[in-house]
């Protein structure tokens, strides 16, 4: 804590927090157009992910060999796939699953970069030296080339998932954090906050952070897009969700085998995918937009 | 010179992590390595050989030593599955994927630079509008789907391209590698497509556009003599930083389109569980990316000598 004697939280007398940076923020956001288009299309799609039980009464998993391969019907909007099993109910079902790993995937690389990113642009020397060149080596693998051979190695699933993703993922939030952090170390409120002897964890996480955080949030939209598309990459190999589980990727395998006269089978996942990109990369670049707008 | 001798120095660090971290592949398997490593062909006697080429019962240090002395005898181990060493059977397969990423890298740049320019020539237009619309969709495309489309349209309904595979012969590669290049480029299209948009906007800003301007330059000689010129490197730079991401899709759309690359044979070896081979294909792809970022930092610097006096 603070060695001047000011009353409860010294910062709050002295500088700027979290709480004060709301006044200056655009308010209508709304009137993005991308931003409003993105929000509206991933909210469908998290509706139709999160009712899947209520918009199918058909079990993803439930074999029908009797009634495999039929087209688009009454019964199935989508038809079936080579196991009877209705695809617009895997659909809604393998939506759940990859936007749930996704979402959290994208959590653990978000925070461990955050922090790394912190911890080396704040204190500089040898330890900016040491993170930044795990960056550099992290960085030097392609992203796929080093999910897949980590998911390999680890064995397929979701937790190897999680932990090849945040293997590779939070060298971005490092890089953008530190850039970030650099700059804003050298604001007089962060001059303040250091002569007032607050610890630097707390000047990190209470007076930093909330000033640098937002390019990172942006930077995490298009990354949960790339999460997606590494999911679904990785079921499409079969080393990803284990069957029979429904997820996209596994969906779009199984349908390549019929691509001439079932082409829905393989079309329609693939389109939910690109879909779901659009929703997340709109959301992005409107954010971007908003705060790029606000800060002129 | 001394530019590019700190250049190359500053490789070294990231080469000895590139394979530190192949190395510790190793360790990341759950259980003994040689054993799971070996699946069903575990003999007592198959898994002490393992044991005993890897120096897995010595310190990690001495590990990594006789990992690396191997390594630079050009050593990455025999291959479970083809009986041979595994260098060989990677480096067989290397023109293929080299192919694919330059022929995908040019193909990008092709398809990127034209759109860039039309969407920067009127800021706000809807040509602008649209040009930055549709790289929005492409970022969510998962490339092996799009793949599928390419093939079904352009080689199984129009019969234009081969479903898959290699070619024979320069002209052969060129055709049978169109999609698969395509496929690449497309999937790298809106990156640079937005990046080359923004910095030809700031090109455009530029003292030296609004006098060619003012002496009355028509647009078309504009573009092609100032704004190209000045937003090439640029490019390069984008491709340069991406290089990853295009080198990374190259193992999926391999796999789509047959091409017999590193990327096919590294997901064929991890259903054979050929460790020694997945393993070094993955180091060749870190080696890879190095020595590409030295290639484009080093392009760069003879192209801009601002850069070689920075730092």
């Amino acid at each position: 804590m603070s060695a001047l004697s000011f009353p409860d939280h010294p910062e709050s007398v002295l500088m700027p927090t979290a709480g004060d940076r709301s006044q200056g923020r655009p308010r209508r956001w709304y009137r993005q157009p991308a931003l409003m288009s993105g929000i509206v299309i991933l909210a469908v799609i998290l509706f139709l992910a999160a009712a899947a039980p209520l918009l199918s009464s058909y079990n993803p998993i439930a074999q029908d060999l009797n009634a495999s391969l039929l087209g688009p019907s009454a019964h199935h909007l989508l038809g079936t796939d080579q196991l009877g099993r209705d695809t617009w109910t895997r659909l809604l079902y393998g939506l759940r699953t990859d936007l749930r790993i996704a979402f959290i995937a994208v959590l653990f690389p978000f925070v461990l970069g955050t922090v790394a990113g912190s911890v080396a642009g704040y204190f500089g020397g040898w330890v900016d030296v040491i993170i930044m060149r795990l960056v550099d080596i992290v960085v030097a693998f392609p992203f796929y080339v080093l999910v897949i051979a980590l998911v390999f190695v680890l064995g397929p699933g979701e937790r190897s998932i999680y932990i090849a993703i945040t293997a590779v993922g939070w060298v971005s939030y490092a890089r953008i954090i530190r850039g970030e952090i650099l700059v804003a170390k050298r604001q007089d409120y962060v001059l303040a906050a250091q002569s007032g002897g607050l610890s630097s964890i707390r000047i990190m996480a209470r007076h930093l952070l909330p000033n640098v955080i937002t390019q990172a949030v942006i930077y995490a939209m298009s990354d949960i897009v790339q999460d997606i598309l590494a999911i679904v990459t990785l079921g499409y190999f079969g080393l990803g969700v284990p069957p029979p589980t429904p997820d996209l990727g596994s969906m779009i395998n199984d349908g390549q085998n019929f691509l001439s006269t079932h082409w829905q089978l393989t079309t329609i996942p693939g389109l939910a995918v690109v879909v779901v990109g659009l929703g997340l990369s709109l959301i992005g670049d409107g954010l971007a937009d908003l705060i790029r707008t606000g800060q002129s | 010179m001394t530019f590019v001798l700190r250049r190359l120095l500053m490789l070294v660090p990231v080469a000895v992590g590139v394979t530190i971290i192949v190395f510790f592949m190793v360790h990341l398997i759950p259980g003994d390595p040689a054993r799971t490593i070996l699946g069903i062909h575990a003999t007592p006697r198959s898994v002490a050989i393992l044991h005993r080429e890897w120096g897995l019962n010595r310190p990690l240090i001495s590990q990594y030593g006789l990992f690396m002395d191997r390594l630079l005898h050009g050593n990455l181990g025999q291959s479970l599955f083809y009986g041979v060493p595994a260098a060989g059977v990677i480096f067989g397969r290397l023109p293929a994927t080299l192919w694919l990423i330059i022929y995908g890298a040019v193909l990008s740049v092709v398809i990127s630079v034209p759109l860039a320019m039309l969407a920067a020539s009127r800021k706000d237009a809807v040509r602008d509008q649209v040009v930055r619309a549709v790289p929005l969709v492409g970022l969510g495309m998962p490339s092996f789907w799009l793949g599928f489309l390419l093939i079904t349209l352009f080689a199984v309904r129009l019969h234009l391209f081969p479903v898959s595979g290699y070619g024979a012969g320069f002209p052969g590669h060129l055709r049978a590698m169109f999609l698969p290049a395509l496929t690449v480029a497309l999937a790298l299209a809106p990156v640079v497509i937005r990046s080359l948009r923004a910095s030809m906007l700031n090109v455009l800003g530029a003292d030296y556009i609004t006098t060619a301007r003012s002496k009355g330059v028509p647009d078309s000689r504009l573009f092609l003599h100032h704004v190209l010129r000045n937003a090439v490197i640029p490019a390069v730079t984008v491709l340069g930083i991406n290089i990853g991401f295009l080198i990374g899709n190259t193992v999926i759309i391999e796999n789509v389109f047959a091409i017999p690359g590193i990327g096919q044979l590294m997901i064929n070896s991890i259903f054979e569980r050929d460790f020694p081979v997945v393993q070094g294909v993955t180091l060749v792809f870190g080696i890879m990316v190095v020595l590409v970022n030295l290639l484009a930092d080093l392009a760069y610097a003879a192209l801009d000598p601002r850069v070689r006096f920075e730092r």
